[in-house]
């Protein structure tokens, strides 16, 4: 179980995510690649798709990077890390490495390459079984680009390309599910987590690295620009997602649904629109409706998780969760 | 020479290239089907099924992916290869172009095919005129034999040190893929000896030597870094002379950039990629015999492009005929372009025909016409074989 001391030792004095990458204020990229990395005890090897965590920490001919990374481009890659985890076992089994330790594989991608262009190749990569995490920082935009819609921008938001404005309140779709796309894939390990819950997040970034075979985190990150919050409130707005139950952190467990962690006290999700600017014409009058309906189907969701999970625990408590 | 024991065994274009894979035995071949290349790719997968090749296939759920994988594959230090045509390469396009920056020496064997639409599953060069530019390398072949030789070459060339590029080697759908001809193969350890290893420069996987690959570059960079892939392909010209004559002295054929075919004393030449060489080459020695001066220049590498070499095969031919089986709608056929540029300032005549789209077929009686038409000055592409009004070939 990871501590704050532990990661920190792990680290030794070398993150693998140096400071002086151009990531901005308040970003929430950064807190999760560290933690992840950090409660994975191999040595792990980082494939990431084009987004802001490659061009912030990679301008050439300087790297933030202290482990092994590689980029090749936006929507395939889980297919690249198919391709390098592929070689490392043909490899290793021809005595042909440089070094025999055991790797973990880690692919870091925005919700545009997960959920969007990335979707194809990911799926492909956990139907073959490729044995790599796949963590997904989801801020919910094409932030890199400027703020344009995903299919990860929840319903109502603001972005460049679904403005609100005086015929229009913001995205009109709701998002996808992209945990319970993962999990349809019926891989050993695939759960939900949130930058602000850095714990929660390396115990499961630890199971996941585990597993045997692909594994899936969908990690909510902010995005100071792209939410239009303060930079310094980054970790209360994307806790705030996790008390309204917005977002649930929980974990399927060899298809076994778990919940992590259940708010005390959930606050209403206006908590977390709130402080938004891209949610501020949401508390326009005439958008009361919109706002309620928000709410109400935040609660269905909720409440069809904790139905699931209930009826999983059984199961849970037979077979104790693999650790690491 | 145990060249002339060796006994020839039918095998089609497609079955020829998968035996070149089993011999070579690659680590990671990342593949996804498709028509005409299915061959290739189920043909090594029976010897990877039976034990004959110890390397992994991964069953990827595109082309894009299947490029993608390879990139991944090789940069980590495995020698990788992939196979694909038409639609297929057209996917991997993008990744195609990143593999040759990023400096991964994959072989791609490509069953050449009309790109859509109308969909055509038959031969035309279209597919690989689409990454012409990409700084691949592209070996055009004649026949399975050579489609079998040039595959054997094909690792050398990418993973050459000054070289450090993917290999196409295109041979013509059908027409080689599916068509059966004798075929003279290597033993299994002459094949493994002449590859040798595949030593990648800087391993993604070498935790002491950490690196990183794939990143950002601003235009303080980017140029600088497309100039070495330019100098690269450069080297590989001279790298792809290099070992054809080591594979001449295997096996007593050679194949360079080009094939030149009774051009001595010729006034008319005509130039050509691919399977079609070989029925120039019959239509070359009728007229020869009936007293013409045809000869004929075979390309078989386009990229890189012997310019040079080109140049003095054609220098004191009057009149030049390139067929070319892709089209540049608005602008000059591809390996009519580069023929151009070789040539000028010569006192050449030049010209362009267009031929077999879509696999129709090239007959040694329009190729006769065209050795004879050549001579007449039209600075349009020709349009050969064409039902319709601008059939004139």
């Amino acid at each position: 179980m990871p501590r704050l001391k532990t990661l920190v030792r792990r680290e030794g004095g070398v993150p693998p995510l140096r400071g002086g990458h151009s990531l901005c204020q308040g970003c929430g990229i950064p807190m999760v690649v560290r933690t992840v990395l950090g409660s994975i005890e191999t040595p792990a090897v980082v494939v990431s798709a084009t987004g802001c965590l490659e061009v912030a920490t990679t301008r050439y001919p300087t790297t933030a990077w202290t482990v092994p990374w590689l980029h090749v481009a936006f929507e395939n890659a889980a297919a690249v890390a198919s391709g390098v985890e592929t070689a490392y076992r043909v490899l290793r089994r021809r005595g042909a490495l440089p070094q025999a330790d055991p790797i973990t594989f880690v692919v870091f991608a925005g919700d545009g390459g997960t959920y969007d262009i990335g979707l194809q190749a990911l799926s492909g990569a956990l139907e073959r079984g490729h044995r790599f995490l796949f963590v997904c920082y989801d801020n919910q935009a094409y932030m890199n680009t400027g703020v344009q819609r995903s299919g990860a921008t929840p319903r109502a938001a603001s972005t460049t390309t679904s403005p609100a404005g005086l015929e229009s309140f913001g995205k009109v779709q709701e998002r996808k599910d992209m945990t319970a796309i993962a999990a349809a894939h019926r891989i050993p390990y695939v759960a939900q987590a949130a930058a602000s819950h850095w714990q929660d997040l390396g115990e499961k970034a630890a199971r996941a690295a585990a597993a045997d075979g692909p594994s899936f985190l969908n990690v909510l990150t902010d995005c100071p620009l792209g939410w239009g919050h303060e930079p310094r409130i980054s970790a209360w707005i994307v806790n705030a997602a996790v008390e309204s139950c917005l977002w649930p952190l929980y974990e399927v467990v060899e298809g076994r649904y778990r919940l992590t962690y259940r708010p005390k006290k959930v606050v209403p999700v206006e908590e977390w629109l709130r402080p938004q600017a891209r949610f501020r014409h949401l508390f326009r009058p005439e958008a009361r409706e919109l706002l309620d309906a928000i709410q109400r189907r935040l609660e269905e969701d909720w409440a069809a998780l904790l139905a699931r999970c209930e009826a999983d625990a059984a199961s849970f408590d037979a077979r104790p969760t693999q650790r690491s | 020479m145990a060249t002339e024991l060796r006994r020839p065994r039918v095998l089609t274009g497609g079955e020829a290239v998968a035996h070149a894979m089993r011999q070579i035995d690659p680590d990671v071949v990342p593949v996804y089907p498709i028509t005409p290349q299915t061959p290739m790719i189920e043909g090594f997968a029976r010897f990877v099924a039976e034990g004959k090749a110890g390397g992994e296939i991964v069953n990827v759920e595109s082309e894009h992916s299947a490029m993608s994988a390879a990139v991944g594959a090789a940069l980590a230090g495995a020698r990788t290869m992939t196979a694909s045509s038409s639609q297929g390469l057209a996917l991997m396009a993008e990744v195609v172009y990143i593999a040759a920056s990023m400096r991964a020496p994959i072989v791609i064997a490509l069953g050449n095919r009309a790109l859509s639409a109308p969909i055509n599953i038959h031969c035309d060069h279209s597919d690989s005129m689409l990454v012409r530019d990409s700084g691949a390398v592209q070996l055009f072949v004649e026949n399975a034999q050579e489609a079998y030789d040039v595959m054997v070459m094909a690792p050398r060339i990418a993973e050459h040190p000054d070289v450090l590029l993917p290999v196409l080697v295109c041979q013509d759908g059908f027409t080689i893929t599916h068509s059966a001809e004798p075929v003279v193969l290597l033993e299994d350890e002459e094949v493994r000896s002449f590859v040798g290893e595949y030593r990648v420069p800087y391993s993604l996987l070498d935790l002491d030597r950490v690196t990183t690959q794939g990143p950002f570059a601003m235009p303080d960079y980017y140029y600088e870094l497309k100039y070495q892939q330019a100098a690269a392909m450069t080297a590989a010209l001279r790298v792809l002379e290099q070992v054809s004559d080591e594979l001449a002295v295997l096996t007593g054929r050679r194949y360079g950039a080009l094939e030149p075919y009774r051009l001595d004393g010729a006034e008319r030449a005509i130039v050509c990629l691919g399977s079609t060489a070989g029925t120039v080459k019959d239509v070359v020695d009728e007229l020869r015999a009936e007293g013409e001066r045809v000869g004929l220049l075979r390309i078989c590498a386009f990229r890189p492009f012997p310019f040079e070499r080109a140049r003095a095969a054609l220098r004191g031919v009057e009149a030049v005929a390139v067929l070319d089986r892709s089209d540049s709608p608005g602008g000059w056929p591809p390996l009519a372009a580069e023929v151009a540029t070789a040539l000028y300032g010569l006192p050449v005549q030049l010209r362009s025909y267009v031929y077999g789209l879509g696999g129709r077929d090239l007959h040694a009686r329009e190729i006769r016409e065209v050795a004879r038409d050549v001579t007449r000055l039209d600075r349009e592409p020709t349009y050969v074989g064409l039902r319709g009004p601008r059939c004139r070939g």
